[in-house]
């Protein structure tokens, strides 16, 4: 961690050429993320939730705002190019150019941040505050004062900065047909951003967010990404992110989503760039038959680390939760999967599920996984399961004895290793365009692009 | 076709195959019957060149090449082909992609041009309507939740679709009843041509009437202890195997 006299001259040199400067709301928000930092500091290794993940990295990485590429002539990723919703950020910073944010049907908003500030201070902080902040408080056990830790220091310096990010909202009973998308794109050697994503998705409603982070030039830059959810009762929101930054790139992401009776939460996400990159994923199913679906799928190689931590909180009774997390380790890569299910007391007839498979492809590659249940309701049903492994040597042999070249056998094993996951993904661009980045990235793993150019029987 | 010369073989470190010696010429059907453990699938994983299976001594030599020096795929491309006594289950893979990529690297092999989508989906149609298969098992995952009879079939769909100069049929017959084992001794039997020999593994004579073979050899202990014509396989099945001794004797 850059020093913390140069981060409060950051703060210091910064928050008064920050949107909203000055309106009582925001500055309070700032403030307020500027103390959480100070009082919970960034996690070490020591904290609880953050054993396996060490961020003594951030030590040598600079904190500034990014200084971006001029040149905007790149490539935006889309799950369905031109018919989508979307929001840009360059370097954390929102790019109105580059953005398309097209026609939205009554009782829909899309905005940046910096542009709902710019236009109104005291709805910005409303908004705000109307969403649910990370509880550093992970389960009953640890008590109502777990003190220092979690990721409140995180979250805090993302409070610190607030200026970046999106907002959705999806009014009552509103379909969106096309999806949403958010990108971020990193053009630049190094720099922070600290972007706030709020989505909210009012009874009802019904919506696909896509959520791209990609390199175009960019290096080791630092992403510190605060998300926040609601779905509304009834609602269905599909999330999907795909975190494939450059391989010097941070990335530290929490997302905290409270799920209303009868609603649906999918969320998926892919993390295959980053020298280290974590998102944690935080779902509160607190109506009465909520019901939420959390997949990941990961690929680190060379000495990246990437983890992905996950708790899903059963508050309420009737709730169902399916958790997938599925990655690959190659080299001396290291991988942290952490998933806890709390069923509260209140929770009966919960139906909770949790599968962590890791796929070791090297001697030297790494899997830390800690699943928790924590069960506090006697009528429920819950389980979970972790494998680590290598590739299955008689399919090898199988696939070999066939004529498939070696490195291509090992290909397909691991695609369909990973392809699993993708069927997770309910909707069906997002679906897709999953599959297509994992075979990309398993193609710069193995150097070997799969050929999966077969048409559906019965076409 | 096949020329395999005082072959030894060990599996960690125990020797299994004990300087084994077969002439195999074009277009011959031989098969290779013995008691359970005397090392009929370890000779056709050696022949296939799995790993784990070491030769100590001898040499085998296919098509005037020493196919001991080639890697598992290359033995493939160039013709061998096992069907495999336990065909492998491999989730997330569809059979047409896992043949498409086979077919296509085989097809590279010979300087072949390789078929595209549609190309190959009219062929393996084909294919696998002569055995009785249906669009949905091609489509599936390789071999999962297959019964032991589809796993069979599939394998000798495989042999139809990559059309090997030969072919080693390891316990083909196990697990089927008789309508599946006619089907696929019908299949085999359509396969069988001048330029195409095969070995034909069992353990009961009941396959050897449905696809018949030219020479019967017994191996007992990793040594071919008897040869004979189609005739052997009779006498075999009426006496058994003990006449060729226990593993102590060997
Ligand atoms: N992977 C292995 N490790 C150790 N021993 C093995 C292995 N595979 C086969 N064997 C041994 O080699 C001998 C021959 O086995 P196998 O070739 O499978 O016989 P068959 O196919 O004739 O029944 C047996 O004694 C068996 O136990
Ligand atoms: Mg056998």
């Amino acid at each position: 961690m850059a020093a913390i006299a140069t981060l409060k001259d950051l703060y210091e040199t910064l928050s008064p050429g920050l949107p909203g400067a000055g309106a009582a709301g925001l500055d309070r928000l700032r403030a307020d993320g500027y103390a959480r930092f100070l009082a919970d500091g960034i996690p070490t290794t020591k904290v609880e939730g953050w054993k396996y993940t060490n961020l003594r990295d951030l030590a040598g990485v600079s904190l500034a705002p990014a200084q971006s590429a001029a040149n905007t002539d790149f490539d935006i990723p889309s799950v369905a190019p031109g018919k989508t919703h979307r929001l840009v950020f360059v370097d954390g910073v929102f790019n109105a150019a580059l953005s398309a944010v097209g026609t939205l049907p009554p009782g829909v908003t899309l905005d940046s941040l910096r542009g709902l500030i710019e236009s109104s201070p005291a709805t910005a902080a409303e908004v705000l505050e109307r969403f649910p902040a990370p509880k550093a408080d992970t389960g009953l056990r640890v008590g109502p004062n777990p003190g220092r830790g979690q990721s409140g220091g995180l979250v805090g310096l993302n409070g610190a900065f607030l200026a970046e990010g999106a907002v959705l909202t999806v009014g009552e009973g509103v379909t969106l047909a096309q999806p949403v998308e958010i990108v971020f794109v990193a053009t630049a050697a190094d720099g922070a951003w600290h972007p706030r994503l709020l989505i909210d998705v009012a009874a009802g409603a019904e919506v696909t967010v896509a959520e791209h982070h990609v390199a175009r030039g960019g290096g080791a830059t630092f992403a510190n990404i605060v998300g926040g959810v609601r779905v509304g009762e009834g609602a269905i929101l599909r999330h999907a992110k795909f975190q494939e930054e450059d391989d010097a790139a941070l990335h530290l992401a929490s997302v905290t989503a409270t799920v209303a009776a009868s609603a649906t939460y999918e969320t998926f996400v892919l993390t295959t760039g980053g020298r280290l990159a974590r998102t944690d994923v935080q779902v509160r199913l607190e109506g009465s038959g909520a019901s939420t679906r959390v997949s990941g799928a990961y690929g680190v190689d060379g000495s990246r680390h990437a983890d992905f931590t996950s708790l899903i909180d059963h508050v309420a009774a009737n709730c169902t939760s399916r958790e997938v997390v599925k990655g690959v380790i190659d080299g001396k890569g290291r991988a942290v999967f952490q998933g806890k299910i709390i069923v509260r007391p209140d929770a009966q007839k919960t139906d909770g599920h949790q599968l962590n498979r890791a796929l070791l492809l090297s001697d030297t590659a790494e899997i830390d996984a800690k699943p928790e249940l924590e069960i506090y309701a006697d009528d429920v049903k819950c389980s979970h399961g972790a494998t680590a492994g290598e590739l299955d040597e008689e399919a090898l042999f199988y696939l070999r004895a066939r004529g498939i070249p070696a490195d291509t056998a090992r290909a397909l094993l691991i695609a369909a290793f990973l392809d699993e996951v993708a069927e997770e993904i309910g909707d069906a661009h997002l679906r897709a365009y999953a599959t297509a980045r994992i075979q990309d990235r398993i193609g710069r793993l193995t150097g070997i692009t799969v050929d999966t150019d077969v048409p559906v029987l019965g076409e | 076709m096949l020329e395999i010369r005082n072959l030894h073989a060990t599996v960690d470190g125990k020797e299994i195959l004990k300087g084994i010696n077969l002439t195999i010429n074009p277009g011959e059907v031989h098969a290779i019957m013995g008691p359970n453990g005397s090392g009929k699938s370890t000779l056709s994983y050696v022949l296939s060149g799995r790993d784990g299976y070491e030769v100590t001594e001898g040499s085998v030599t296919f098509q005037g090449k020493d196919l001991l020096a080639m890697e598992t795929e290359e033995r493939a491309a160039e013709g061998v082909f096992l069907a495999f006594q336990y065909p492998v289950e491999i989730p997330g893979v569809s059979n047409t992609t896992f043949l498409k990529t086979a077919l296509n690297a085989v097809r590279k092999h010979k300087g072949l041009p390789e078929l595209d989508a549609m190309q190959f989906l009219k062929l393996i149609r084909a294919k696998a309507k002569a055995l009785n298969m249906n669009d949905d098992m091609i489509k599936r995952a390789v071999n999962v939740g297959f019964s032991g009879g589809e796993k069979k079939r599939n394998d000798i769909l495989q042999m139809a679709m990559l059309e090997p100069s030969f072919a080693i049929l390891d316990e083909t017959d196990s697990g089927l009843d008789i309508d599946a084992l006619k089907l696929v001794a019908d299949g085999v039997n359509s396969l069988r041509s001048p330029e195409r020999s095969m070995l034909v593994i069992t353990h009961y004579q009941r396959l050897l009437s449905y696809i018949v073979p030219d020479h019967v050899h017994v191996l007992a202990y990793g040594k071919i202890v008897r040869s004979g014509g189609k005739e052997l396989a009779l006498e075999l099945e009426a006496k058994g195997y003990a006449e060729f001794g226990s593993p102590e004797a060997a």
